[in-house]
């Protein structure tokens, strides 16, 4: 793998699933988990209606190199700025946060522009998001 | 080497409570990084103090849920928690999926129950490599009891009975008949037994048929393997198991069987060190001398080595053949 060899890496990339706020379908952050595993990544799954503090403390005590957001209700306009928030109040700023769902393409470049890093929307092919991910998660040489 | 400089930093901020400090020291420990075990060396005296809980049995026993009915009870008598969860690393892709964490996330705001998950990332008996190391540094940071949380297990994954102080063995109602629980392993580590899922019919019975042979379980004095019933999701039982598990901590303090526990651990952990030095260290060892590592392989695969006089002559012990 070549980016492999650009990221030098000598563990595997730690990822959060999170699925914040009130719709209950998780079929897609699953699936998602398991391609992510099935690529070499650890992947942390939070389960369903997560609050922005109650994911930003799960990214803390897991440690994760990366955040994804899965969200089908719409609400992503509200909740991301709350999760980014919450995450740089607890001193999270050095992962990777993507997100994948339901996300209007209007809605795109206003979420780049808060701090994420990819939109994955319907029909982004599951190895396109794998080798993003690979490709941009971040390396820790040093401790902070 | 540039970031050992650092590592005095990592370890008295995870010691003056910077959660965040604790978190990446568990990750450079998880990964077997230098700076990783530089800062448990730094911590290392620091430790020893807290209680080790380890929570085992068989996948879909209610393990998850009842660590987070236990987190409740021990938060009502103010202790603050730590939990470690492993579930298994893929064979195949090395990838894990951990799901421990969805039982529990009502604890999520609450500075005082820290939960980490973990991949057992290959390592056999239930637990991964490096959990003694991560709970060192919860213990430094000051959380009390540590619970372990040890992927579901079958009959032989013991391990965590080395590691914690005490063990406490999930069984449910419905897996099978009377001659489960007589086979030797699993039954035998646990200090102290809760039949779960309570509710289901058979409970009564399982407990009946579990009292019966930990009776007959060689056990330290002073100590019998109590049988209880819970029902993890209405929390019922949960308070008498915390009141076990502290009596059993009482029991370890003032008899000979704690000491050996310590000792046992402290054991464990060596080898567990070793065995992983070993397995790191020998390919480097000989990475220029490729060629006799293979040929080394190839004896053993043509029959003419055994696997052990290789091993001899890794270790140095034919007086010859490896330099």
């Amino acid at each position: 793998m070549a980016e492999s060899q650009s990221n030098p890496r000598t563990h595997p990339i730690r990822v959060l699933i999170a699925k914040p706020g009130l719709d209950g379908h998780d079929r897609g952050a699953k699936v998602m988990a398991r391609a992510l595993r099935d690529a070499g990544f650890e992947v942390v799954y939070t389960g369903l209606f997560q609050t922005p503090e109650m994911i930003a403390a799960a990214a803390l005590q897991e440690d994760v190199d990366v955040v994804g957001l899965s969200i089908l209700s719409g609400a992503h306009m509200a909740l991301f700025p709350r999760i980014i928030d919450a995450l740089r109040e607890r001193g999270v700023d050095d992962v990777l946060i993507v997100a994948g769902g339901t996300i209007p393409d209007d809605d795109v470049q206003p979420l780049l522009d808060l701090g994420v890093s990819a939109v994955f929307g319907p029909g982004t092919s599951l190895s396109e998001a794998v080798r993003f991910i690979r490709q941009h998660a971040p390396v820790r040489h040093d401790v902070p | 080497m540039m970031s050992l400089d650092v590592t005095p930093g990592l370890g008295a901020r995870l010691l003056a409570g910077d959660l965040g400090a604790l978190a990446r020291a568990a990750t450079l420990v998880e990964n077997g990084d230098p700076v990783g075990r530089a800062v448990v060396e730094g911590i290392y005296g620091r430790t020893g103090g807290a209680d080790v809980v380890g929570v085992t049995g068989p996948p879909g026993a209610g393990k998850s849920t009842l660590i987070d009915a236990l987190i409740d009870e021990l938060r009502q008598r103010g202790r603050r928690v730590a939990a470690i969860l492993i579930d298994p690393s893929s064979p195949i892709s090395g990838g894990a999926v951990l799901g421990d964490r969805i039982r529990m996330s009502r604890w999520d705001r609450d500075p005082d129950v820290f939960i980490r998950s973990m991949a057992a990332r290959g390592h056999p008996g239930g637990l991964a490599s490096t959990t003694a190391g991560l709970i060192h540094l919860f213990d430094a940071a000051g959380f009390d009891p540590i619970i372990v949380e040890t992927v579901g297990v079958g009959q032989g994954e013991i391990e965590v009975a080395h590691l914690a102080a005490t063990t406490l063995l999930l069984q449910v109602p419905g897996l099978g008949d009377g001659v489960q629980a007589i086979k030797a392993g699993i039954l035998e580590i646990g200090d102290i037994v809760a039949v779960n899922k309570a509710d289901l019919p058979g409970a009564e019975e399982l407990v009946g048929d579990l009292s019966m042979m930990v009776t007959g379980n060689e056990r330290p004095a002073g100590w019998s393997t109590p049988i209880l019933l819970t029902n993890a999701t209405t929390g019922e039982g949960v308070p008498a198991v915390v009141d076990t598990i502290e009596a059993h901590r009482r029991y370890l303090d003032t008899s000979e069987t704690g000491r050996l526990r310590r000792e046992s651990a402290a054991r464990s952990e060596v080898f567990g060190l070793l065995r992983q030095e070993l397995e790191r260290e020998s390919p480097l060892h000989l990475q220029n001398k490729a060629s006799l590592w293979h040929e080394l392989i190839d004896d053993v695969v043509e029959r003419k080595r055994t696997p052990s006089a290789v091993v001899a002559t890794l270790l140095g012990r034919d007086g010859a053949t490896c330099r």
